[in-house]
């Protein structure tokens, strides 16, 4: 059993509180992913788990041990960091095997560990060579090598990927998945890049200001964000938002703003009832956003000017105009659109989100 | 370089650089001519018809016979080696613990007594003779190398672990978090990981500290004074100069001989510093 499970935990660094009251249960051969800004808490919290910062207060169990005063080569743990932090002075075989050899392991275990783990990441080739004559895709694989050998009970990954460059970080992203299927081992990932987040976690945990905001699968976050900051930050493009108006009319309820005028389904209406008079936060997904057929219902769709065409090949970015605001709209490529066009976009109306204007939560 | 036409280059360039060599190898070309030249050359006003200032047409050993044999110079020489050797290997000792602990642990005080530390270094050795002499008498130390050996580190200590401070600082700190995960207590990852990281920054340190102790002349003058106990820079000076009567063949060979063992760590440790510096040091 190597599962993780926080409690209460809080941080303090002089007179700022980075970690507010965090509780997570990470079960066993788990992927969890922490993602949110930088400055969020994320990595404070993935360096108290490791034990390179103290805790302030709450509890950190690792397994059926509560580490909270065990010191880091205690926790059986392994970390990989941003910088890969490989012991310059060392050939990548004893960067492996430093790890082994500070706890005492026989040579040949050692050596077939390593060789092991060489195999799995395809760096045999590299063994002897110093960690400066390693390309950067390479040198992250020793920092990941230098993680397996240990067969630790949780691997902590801090930004693996931050360092390398597009196309190599969605490469080792996937090998990253592929080492935690064949391994199994419980993993804690850090990360600000929320395509990260959604395609590596079992779990994602979004953390704004030292707080979580949720804990969920990654279509879960995606398709049902519990705040307007994980419905913002979850999903690429953006979620456009704009605050409308709750009116109810003729025994329907509409949202209603400068150049937005929505007849709101009667599966959501209920909801909402409570809010009519108030002003709320409108969420829509570009993706739900389409270019309207002349047989569309007028009361879900809405006028746009077209500002900016972004061409991305499988779709088209549409950034327009919609009385004060700016939308996003991710269309067919097909679509043929200039710039100051008069568009008519249509919506999903099953697909359309609400957030309280005071307390951001989802309604 | 300097991208343009040749004369350019000549110009602003190649001449001010032999200019630059020149002014810092002639005074030791005149160090060695002086060391070979005879006693007649030596005395002969400059302006006779005679005068060859800038080379000898009679070279002779005799200063440095004169040296060997007739003075205690190679006793001089191995004072002032056991004193640079013991004075370094303190101050490199204290300087790395210091500075490592300053760069790296969070205690109170710890920013100023850094600057403490640095304000030391900053007190001028002539003033600070006069307390330490006081000292070295109440402890009985006077006219031994102890009383060296004990004093020099009061300047390379503060010298030494503000050099490794930077050192320190400037090795990412996740090396010795990784290292600490690994397995390896604090003072493993200090002895497996940063140090070893940290040779080039040691081996500046400690060749620093050896010259400045190598050199050093104001307190080997003030706590030592029988002949025998006396270092090179110290030696060389007081015992061949009698009254107004400059040895200078015997001063320069002394100088020249004196100069070799420091010019010798130079050469053979700076090639693999500055290798290290590059990053290319053998683990």
């Amino acid at each position: 059993m190597s599962r993780v499970i926080i409690r209460s935990l809080n941080k303090r660094f002089d007179g700022v509180h980075a970690v507010k009251d965090v509780n997570l249960d990470i079960h066993d051969k788990e992927f969890v992913v922490l993602v949110g800004p930088s400055g969020c808490g994320k990595t404070t919290t993935l360096r108290m788990v490791a034990g390179l910062e103290s805790i302030t207060s709450g509890e950190i169990m690792i397994g059926d041990r509560i580490v909270n005063e065990l010191p880091p080569m205690d926790r059986d743990i392994a970390m990989v960091f941003q910088n890969y932090a490989l012991y310059p002075h060392m050939s990548v075989y004893d960067n492996m095997a430093f790890g082994l050899k500070m706890r005492g392991f026989d040579r040949t275990e050692i050596s077939n560990r390593v060789k092991a783990a060489a195999e799995i990441l395809g760096i045999e080739e590299q063994l002897q060579r110093k960690p400066r004559q390693l390309s950067g895709g390479q040198r992250q694989r020793v920092a990941l090598g230098r993680a397996i050998v240990r067969h630790p009970q949780v691997f902590l990954f801090d930004e693996p990927l931050s360092n390398l460059d597009a196309k190599l970080r969605i490469q080792m992203r996937v090998e990253i998945k592929k080492i935690h299927v064949r391994l199994g081992t419980t993993a804690i990932y850090v990360t600000h890049d929320q395509v990260e987040a959604m395609t590596l976690g079992d779990r994602v945990v979004v953390m704004k200001d030292g707080l979580v905001q949720q804990v969920g699968e990654p279509l879960e976050l995606y398709n049902e964000p519990a705040n307007r900051f994980v419905a913002g930050f979850i999903g690429s493009p953006a979620m456009n938002f704009a605050t409308v108006e709750m009116a109810d009319t003729e025994g329907a309820l509409w949202a209603r703003h400068e150049g937005i005028r929505i007849k709101l389904p009667a599966a959501i209406a209920g909801r909402l009832r409570p809010h009519v008079g108030e002003n709320v936060t409108l969420g829509i997904r570009p993706e739900d956003l389409r270019v309207a057929s002349g047989s569309e219902e007028a009361d879900l769709s809405f006028d746009a000017v077209v500002e900016v065409i972004e061409k991305l090949g499988s779709q088209i970015l549409l950034d327009v105009r919609v009385g004060p605001n700016t939308m996003v709209a991710a269309v067919e490529p097909t679509v043929k659109a200039k710039v100051h066009d008069r568009l008519r976009l249509a919506l999903n109306p099953d697909r359309l989100y609400f957030f309280d204007r005071v307390s951001q939560a989802a309604i | 370089m300097i991208e343009g036409a040749r004369w350019r280059r000549w110009v602003f360039f190649n001449l001010p650089l032999a200019l630059f060599v020149i002014g810092l190898l002639f005074p030791f070309y005149w160090m060695m001519v002086t060391t070979v030249r005879p006693d007649a050359e030596l005395y002969r006003p400059w302006m006779a018809p005679n005068y060859t200032p800038f080379w000898t047409l009679n070279p002779t050993l005799d200063h440095i016979r004169y040296l060997l044999d007739e003075t205690l110079f190679n006793r001089w020489m191995l004072n002032t080696f056991f004193i640079s050797v013991l004075a370094t290997v303190i101050s490199l000792f204290c300087g790395l613990l210091a500075g490592y602990a300053l760069s790296r642990l969070k205690f109170p005080f710890a920013g100023s007594l850094g600057t403490g530390i640095f304000i030391t270094y900053l007190v001028p050795q002539t003033l600070l003779f006069i307390p330490l002499a006081d000292i070295i008498r109440n402890f009985r130390l006077g006219d031994t190398p102890w009383a060296l050996v004990l004093t020099y580190p009061t300047f390379l200590i503060p010298f030494c672990t503000w050099l490794l401070m930077g050192y320190f600082k400037a090795i990412p700190r996740e090396l010795e978090e990784c290292a600490r995960i690994d397995g390896a207590t604090r003072w493993q990852a200090m002895v497996y990981i940063v140090f070893p990281v940290a040779v080039p920054g040691i081996l500046s340190a400690g060749i620093f500290a050896f010259t400045l102790s190598w050199n050093e002349f104001i307190y080997a003058l003030v706590f030592l004074s029988s002949p025998e106990q006396k270092t090179v820079s110290v030696g060389i000076t007081s015992e061949l100069v009698r009254g107004d009567v400059f040895y200078w063949g015997s001063l320069m060979a002394g100088a020249l001989l004196g100069s070799v063992p420091v010019a010798l760590i130079y050469s053979f440790f700076v090639e693999y510093y500055v290798a290290g510096i590059t990053g290319s040091v053998k683990g």
